[in-house]
């Protein structure tokens, strides 16, 4: 069973305007507490010793003389966890496996990576726990190591797994392999589709793994008591999803767990994991004192989720006059350590912004000696995107055709019935390539070295479980219980509007919060673009039994039938025409009434939610190239995107612009760097650059709203779309400058100059 | 392990605290003094998440020993604004919607008035590359951007 709402057109008085947000004052004062921030009295400091290594065997482990270290309290390794058998569940967009998840947390046969957790201890102070570490004695037998996802498939290549067979494969393999698995989408006949075309075009591609992010390193704090109860303050995209994996992990009930979420300072899909969340409840279960964890930003690059690199081959055949008959994909993904990329959703969302009688994708899951990746806003989409949208603009050129009008041509509408399952409903594809051709961006006159790039983007977008709760406070304010996380996008205030819309009260009498696990029924973590989308549909679930209870209680108040009282601009009203007349009652009368007349009024949602809206976006990208060093300046950009209907414009357009930006580092600049040791060479913001403010233009937001039908506010999600396009518009665009295609990211000034240099005839 | 006696003004405060001679300034305002606005990014002066000001001078508090606070004046996030009041900039941040997650926030807020004090009239090239040590990740700092040209003008009185 699921909800489902149905969009209704109305006059809307708080829906798209631009409040402020909750978090907004506590964020410029500094008083928000993020995960670093929270401290308890005689608490410990965790620190964790990582694999130098990129593959070995662990032959022991001897920690007496940490544990003899005065000011030590407590070291954990393996043998303080239990082993746990193959069990998936879902996280985010991933799926996890206990089995795995329990060996990343803390290495057990095999480090499997440099930054591989092996132990940890807790002190009374850091210098004290750092000392503790050196003094940890790990006897490694160094396996050879494999880096590279194509080097990783070879049947020679270092084997991570004895005993990972590849699945999706018949018949059953009979030698084991790093290829954990091969998954197919196909819809018609591709062959009989190459055979209509007049034009193929084949090419391959390859991306780097990059890093989310987030400038927040992972931080929590657990304090676990003598009659086994845990509290724990984690920064987590999901703190339901957290207590259950602690909880399983640790082998405790889920009742004795209480997970607070702190403020997050990023997370776009790498706080969907735990990592020393169940480490610091066994460190303060064996202390019997709180143990604070903080990852330094060494640690968050050697051990957290980037998310894959990859191989993508493209094939693409089209007619004379623009039709595409044919697509054709092969993607192979690094998952890092364990199985589990996002090579699935990547795989659904290759082709799917267009409308294809011919498909064929296949996809490869395979492991190699680096961190096991982690979701990154729009899982794969824009390593498989970078290809194909890189192949339809070579086609566009090809054919003669404007990059617009051939995806035009071809785009998906509703009623497209894609290869991976769904028939289309309505979207916005087509809206927001005609919004792009209409912009003044795209007929800017270039300059010498200047080119214009076009790409376009797709994300599913998600709802699942989610809980809300809503009181009506004495006052006749309302207090907003909320269990998705607000990721930073400004989720809080969106929900908080919509509530205020359904109640017809001011926004400022709104105010949200997100509770802790105690506080409500389980909720999803806030991945996949969900956040606004399901927790607004619980709100707006919550806000409507609250106003049923509202208007029952007034019918009694009143001595009128219930369905005398209608429910209007924050008042419950007689109903127009009714022989039942009374003086309307509003919020702060009846809650100033509530308690003598049947107790206290608050509205709940425990739903899953259905019925995500598709997103799509388009995306206009100006650069210039400079011969002399390689460098690419974005010299314009433009993101048009349909998300529904934005709730808070302002926070729709910090989406845009941000995962815009996130995508553009993607592209030029962004990568993790191993040596031939398997050791990360780049482990800080120095070496692994990240976009800064004087990289970048403005970047221009078009917002287009083609509502989605199953949302009582026609809001479809928004923050994953826009990192899809920018590597392959990037890409396109200094094609249209140099004639260069690269096939290679991140297009960082040294390949870029190599290629230039080689074009030439230099090389 | 020896620890150090050290005087300092902290956001206009007499404050006086016992440090650890690794012990970065950023942890002391964190750790000893509680000022815990002055959030850790990178711990390597590459992210901007830790500045405050030294004697009116822009630092990474990451990079500062707690020791060279001797007899020197700190300005943090929590000294901005003045009682009810918030500072132009941190207004402007709110009503241009400049913030997301907020944990670069502290930093940027200090290095943007360290900027619009020796230069308040800046062009947006020159907002961008002041900032160019402050990263936000959520942003794509156009708001940003916005914000703190849309205070310069405030603080001008244009």
């Amino acid at each position: 069973m699921s909800t489902m709402i149905k969009y209704e057109e109305k006059e809307l008085k708080v829906v798209g305007t631009r409040p402020r947000r909750p978090d907004g004052v506590d964020k410029v004062t500094g008083r928000a507490r993020y995960g670093a921030d929270y401290k308890l009295p005689g608490q410990l400091i965790g620190k964790v010793l990582r694999s130098p290594h990129a593959h070995a065997r662990i032959k022991s482990i001897d920690t007496s003389e940490a544990e003899a270290l005065p000011g030590v309290k407590a070291v954990v390794t393996r043998d303080d966890f239990p082993d746990l058998a193959v069990e998936y569940a879902a996280a985010g967009e991933l799926t996890i496996n206990f089995h795995d998840v329990t060996r990343n947390m803390m290495a057990r046969e095999k480090v499997l990576y440099d930054g591989h957790p092996v132990a940890a201890v807790a002190a009374t102070c850091e210098s004290i726990a750092r000392a503790a570490l050196k003094l940890i004695k790990v006897e490694y037998e160094v396996l050879p190591h494999v880096i590279d996802v194509v080097a990783a498939m070879q049947p020679d290549a270092p084997l991570l797994h004895e005993e990972q067979y590849t699945e999706g494969v018949k018949p059953r393999p009979e030698k084991p392999s790093n290829i954990a698995k091969r998954l197919e989408f196909k819809l018609g006949d591709v062959e009989a589709g190459f055979l209509l075309a007049d034009v193929i075009i084949e090419r391959e591609f390859n991306t780097k793994p990059v890093h989310q992010g987030y400038i927040e390193p992972q931080a929590c704090l657990a304090s676990y008591t003598e009659d086994g109860q845990a509290e724990l303050w984690t920064s987590t995209q999901g703190h339901f999803v957290f207590r259950a994996q602690c909880a399983k992990l640790l082998q405790m009930d889920i009742s004795k767990i209480r997970v607070t979420p702190t403020e997050i300072g990023g997370g776009f899909g790498g706080k969907n994991n735990i990592y020393n969340e169940p480490l610091a409840i066994a460190l303060s279960r064996k202390s019997h004192r709180p143990v604070k964890m903080v990852m330094t930003r060494e640690e968050v690059f050697r051990a957290t989720g980037p998310t894959s690199g990859g191989n993508v081959k493209v094939k693409l055949g089209a007619t004379k006059d623009g039709k595409i008959t044919a697509a054709q994909a092969e993607l192979s993904f690094q998952a890092g350590a364990y199985p589990g990329s996002s090579v699935s959703p990547a795989s659904m969302c290759a082709f799917t912004r267009y409308d294809l009688q011919n498909v064929l994708v296949v996809g490869f899951d395979v492991t190699c000696n680096r961190p096991k990746v982690a979701a990154y806003r729009a899982p794969g989409a824009p390593i498989a995107v970078f290809g194909v949208e890189s192949v339809i603009d070579e086609m566009a050129k090809k054919l003669g055709l404007d990059p617009i009008a051939f995806r035009l041509k071809n785009a998906a509408r509703a009623g497209t019935q894609t290869y991976y399952g769904v028939k289309f409903g309505p979207i916005g594809y087509v809206e927001t390539l005609e919004a792009a051709r209409a912009h003044p961006h795209y007929s800017v006159p270039l300059g010498p070295n200047q080119g214009r790039g076009i790409a376009t983007g797709f994300w599913f977008n998600i709802g699942n479980e989610t809980s809300a709760t809503l009181n009506i406070n004495e006052d006749g304010t309302v207090t907003l219980m909320l269990g998705t996380i607000d990721v930073a996008g400004g989720s809080r205030a969106a929900m908080a509007m919509m509530v205020a819309e359904e109640l017809g009260i001011a926004f400022d009498r709104v105010r949200p919060h997100i509770g802790d696990t105690s506080s409500l029924g389980f909720n999803f973590i806030t991945a996949g673009s969900r956040g606004t989308f399901s927790s607004g549909m619980a709100s707006v679930v919550a806000a409507r039994e609250a106003i049923a209870k509202l208007r029952a209680r007034v019918a009694r108040i009143r001595e009128v039938p219930l369905e005398a009282v209608v429910w209007q601009d924050g008042q419950a009203r007689p109903a127009e025409a009714s022989p039942h007349q009374f003086v309307p009652m509003s919020l702060a009368d009846i809650a100033k009434v509530a308690g003598k007349t049947g107790g206290t009024i608050a509205g709940h949602a425990e739903i899953n939610a259905q019925g995500a809206g598709p997103g799509f976006g388009t995306h206009i990208v100006d650069v210039e190239v400079d011969r002399q060093t390689g460098a690419i300046k974005i010299l314009r950009y433009t993101v048009v995107q349909d998300v529904g209907r934005a709730i808070h414009p302002a926070y729709v357009e910090g989406q845009l612009q941000g995962g815009a930006v996130q995508g553009i580092g993607w592209a030029l600049n962004e990568e993790y760097v191993y040596g031939a040791d398997g050791i990360l060479a780049n482990p800080g913001f120095l070496d692994y650059r990240i976009p800064v403010a004087s990289d970048l233009p403005f970047i221009d937001t078009v917002i287009v709203e083609v509502p989605n039908p199953n949302h009582p506010y026609g809001v479809r999600g928004c923050g994953e779309v826009p990192i899809i396009a920018p590597l392959a518009a990037i890409a396109n665009a200094v094609e249209n400058a140099t004639g260069i295609r690269f096939c290679e990211l991140p297009m960082s000034p040294p390949r870029v100059l190599h290629a230039m240099d080689k074009a030439a005839g230099k090389e | 392990m020896a620890r150090h006696q050290v005087t300092a003004t902290v956001n206009g405060d007499a404050v006086e605290f016992l440090c650890e001679t690794g012990e970065t300034l950023l942890e002391v305002l964190r750790d000893e003094l509680n000022l815990t606005g002055t959030k850790e990014g990178c711990g390597t002066g590459d992210c901007g998440a830790c500045s405050v000001t030294v004697d009116g001078r822009l630092v990474c508090s990451c990079l500062v020993l707690g020791v060279e606070a001797e007899g020197r004046s700190i300005e943090t996030i929590e000294g901005m604004a003045v009682g009810a009041d918030l500072h132009v900039l941190q207004r402007k941040f709110l009503e241009h919607d400049a913030l997301q997650c907020g944990i670069c926030m502290s930093g940027i807020l200090i290095a943007s008035r360290s900027l619009l004090e020796r230069n308040p009239d800046p062009t947006e090239s020159e907002v961008r590359f002041w900032l160019a040590g402050n990263l936000c990740r959520c942003t794509g700092y156009h708001k940003i951007v916005e914000a703190v040209l849309d205070a310069a003008r405030e603080m001008r009185g244009a």
